[in-house]
């Protein structure tokens, strides 16, 4: 066990915790001290166990116990039990990347406000759409003072979509709306989610639609690239494949996410990307605890 | 067999459906002048929205002229014997967003929809509507391309969930008589609840669909005025009760203040009949969503292509309702080979 690491720690042992655990095990910043839930049977207790790595089926009562050894916890559960965690990790003094729509701490996206995140001690990943689309929305802000209306457009594989995902499309699509409308001052935001079942399974396609008084597209077309080359370096799957065009008096710009496929198909890059911003605020975290 | 005393259950789709057929632009007054019609023939619900229901007037499928608001207020004020219906995607539209001022505008029928493989994403509406104590109807979309079995599985989560009735819709205009035959008398079996069924006419089969549907056991129907409808439009409403009414089924509807009610449609709102164009031929085999058509046709033409290249290639990519930002994309690529 390397001391110099920062220590961190996963709750919630579903798909998405442990796709971070194996993030984080390739991290040369992190290490993981616990991967915690409630089954110590499921399949991601199993896969932490081969990895080497502490497990618990004690959910949050695991850190009261250990929090001298913990530095920051991913939490992977759901909104309404992010809602108890948030103030017990407050008080354990445990920073906290919040991957729940439950919205405690302020909205993140690195390539947009990872500084700012760094004074906070909860931060919310916002999801999947948030994560693929903000940085663009964000480029088109800093070019159009005026944006009348966004819409974001996520088509992601159905075999990608939990029933946690599937029971709660209502707060992904109020979530996403909301750190749209944070990031680019548009009057107007919304956010549409298809779930298409073909096989194989599509690729995460991620369509940034817009309306703004005078489109400026060629200052445009450089901001975008200027940014989503900044995500491409969390995120290696983030491709643009469309625009920035208009057409039909809308500026239209699409992408397409490819996961890592670590523990996750590579065909989820809705779940990658959250996953991956996750792990870049962390690995800042981490550098910021060094010096 | 004895079809004399069968009832059965009509959906006025028209100002819906339609509005897919004039980019979403259907006005108050023409919501006005088409409900007073539909409620003196004596429909039994009549849908009303945007072309993907509530809460989908986007960027992305096309805007509405006027708000969901505007149009079922005004809806509700001209029906009286008619309940006023309206369609639901998730996805597309929330709870706290859409459906609850729905509820106050007084709309009285839902029918919550998703992708003919993922009804599970409609359990929440689903339920949400039920406890307010309102009709729940589910509807799987571009029913073709899924099997009976796997669309018997999706129904019956929808019937779990509390809905009253399932109604397959035949969103591309895909399905032989056969099809329907098929599978309607399968969900029939394996089901409580009724079941319905929504045509579109791409391959000439709206009418002779629905009739199978009824003769594979389904008991409500979708239709509207002049077919007025996405794509080659819908099962044409009036054809549809007069044929319904030969074969001795009651739907209440009165057959003359039906045809009246399809010529105000044609004067007041029909810009132009909807007909089998060939590009809706191709929409239709090729399995593609018919609201894709507008869209199609206007992307086709910015890229120089064919129009019937493009459709054969969504159709490949196996597009639901929803993706047409993809259209572009593949657009773009045929112009480019």
């Amino acid at each position: 066990m390397s001391q110099n690491k920062y220590q961190v720690a996963i709750l919630g042992s579903g798909n998405i915790g442990t796709d971070l655990l194996i993030k984080v095990q390739r991290s040369n910043e992190l290490e993981c001290v616990a991967f915690v839930g409630r089954n110590l049977n499921s399949q991601g207790m199993s896969t932490a166990l081969k990895l080497g790595v502490t497990i618990s089926d004690q959910s949050i009562n695991y850190f009261l116990d250990h929090s001298d050894c913990i530095d920051l916890v991913f939490d992977a559960t759901s909104a309404k039990d992010h809602k108890i965690h948030a103030p017990i990790f407050k008080r354990l003094g445990i920073k906290c990347i919040d991957l729940t729509p439950a919205k405690i701490g302020p909205m993140c996206v690195p390539s947009v406000n990872s500084l700012d995140c760094l004074k906070e001690i909860n931060i919310n990943m916002i999801s999947c759409g948030g994560q693929a689309s903000i940085p663009i929305a964000a480029a088109i802000a800093s070019i159009h003072k005026d944006i009348e209306y966004i819409e974001v457009v996520s088509s992601i594989a159905s075999k990608s979509a939990g029933p946690a995902t599937r029971l709660n499309l209502d707060e992904y699509i109020q979530t996403t709306e909301d750190g749209l409308k944070h990031f680019s001052k548009a009057k107007k935001t919304k956010a549409i989610l298809i779930l298409n079942p073909a096989i194989p399974c599509i690729n995460m396609t991620t369509t940034i639609l817009c309306k703004v008084k005078n489109p400026n597209i060629s200052a445009l077309k450089k901001e975008v690239a200027k940014i989503s080359s900044k995500v491409q370096s969390y995120v290696p799957g983030y491709e643009l494949i469309l625009g920035p065009l208009l057409e039909n008096e809308r500026i239209i710009i699409m992408f397409k996410v490819r996961g890592l496929g670590d523990y996750l198909p590579k065909y989820a890059g809705n779940l990658d990307i959250i996953n991956c911003a996750a792990i870049a605020m962390s690995e800042e975290y981490a550098k910021v605890n060094e010096r | 067999m004895n079809n004399l005393k069968k009832k059965l259950l009509i959906t006025d789709v028209t100002l819906r459906d339609g509005n897919h057929a004039i980019s979403h632009q259907i006005s108050q007054k023409q919501i006005a002048i088409y409900c007073e019609a539909a409620n003196s023939a004596g429909v039994a619900i009549v849908e009303v929205g945007h072309g993907n229901g509530l809460g989908a007037s986007s960027l992305q499928v096309g805007e509405s002229a006027v708000t969901d608001k505007v149009m079922l207020t005004t809806a509700r004020k001209y029906l009286e014997k008619s309940k006023l219906g309206i369609h639901v995607i998730p996805g597309f539209s929330t709870i706290e967003r859409d459906l609850k001022p729905a509820i106050d505008y007084g709309v009285d029928v839902f029918r919550i929809a998703s992708h003919c493989t993922e009804a599970d994403i409609t359990e929440r509406h689903i339920r949400f509507c039920k406890t307010q104590g309102k009709t729940v109807f589910g509807v799987l979309m571009m029913s073709h391309m899924a099997n009976k079995v796997i669309l018997a599985d999706e129904a019956r989560k929808m019937q779990d969930y509390g809905a009253e009735a399932i109604i397959l819709m035949d969103s591309s205009g895909n399905y032989l008589p056969k099809d329907v035959e098929e599978k309607v008398s399968f969900l029939k079996k394996h089901l409580r609840v009724s079941i319905g069924f929504h045509a579109h006419n791409n391959l000439g089969m709206g009418i002779a669909n629905s009739i199978a549907a009824i003769q594979a056991g389904a008991s409500l129907l979708d239709g509207s005025a002049k077919g007025f409808g996405a794509g080659a439009g819908n099962a044409q409403l009036e054809v549809l009760v007069s044929v319904l009414e030969r074969l001795g089924y009651h739907t209440n509807i009165d057959l003359y203040k039906m045809l009246d009610a399809s010529d105000i449609a044609e004067s007041a709102l029909i810009k132009s009949l909807p007909v089998i164009s060939t590009t809706s031929i191709v929409s239709g085999l090729s399995g593609v969503f018919s609201g894709y058509l507008k869209p199609v046709k206007r992307i086709a033409e910015e890229y120089n292509i064919d129009p019937r290249d493009l459709f054969f290639a969504l159709g490949e990519q196996k597009v639901v309702a929803g993706q047409e930002d993809i259209i572009i994309k593949v657009a773009k690529k045929l112009s480019n080979s």
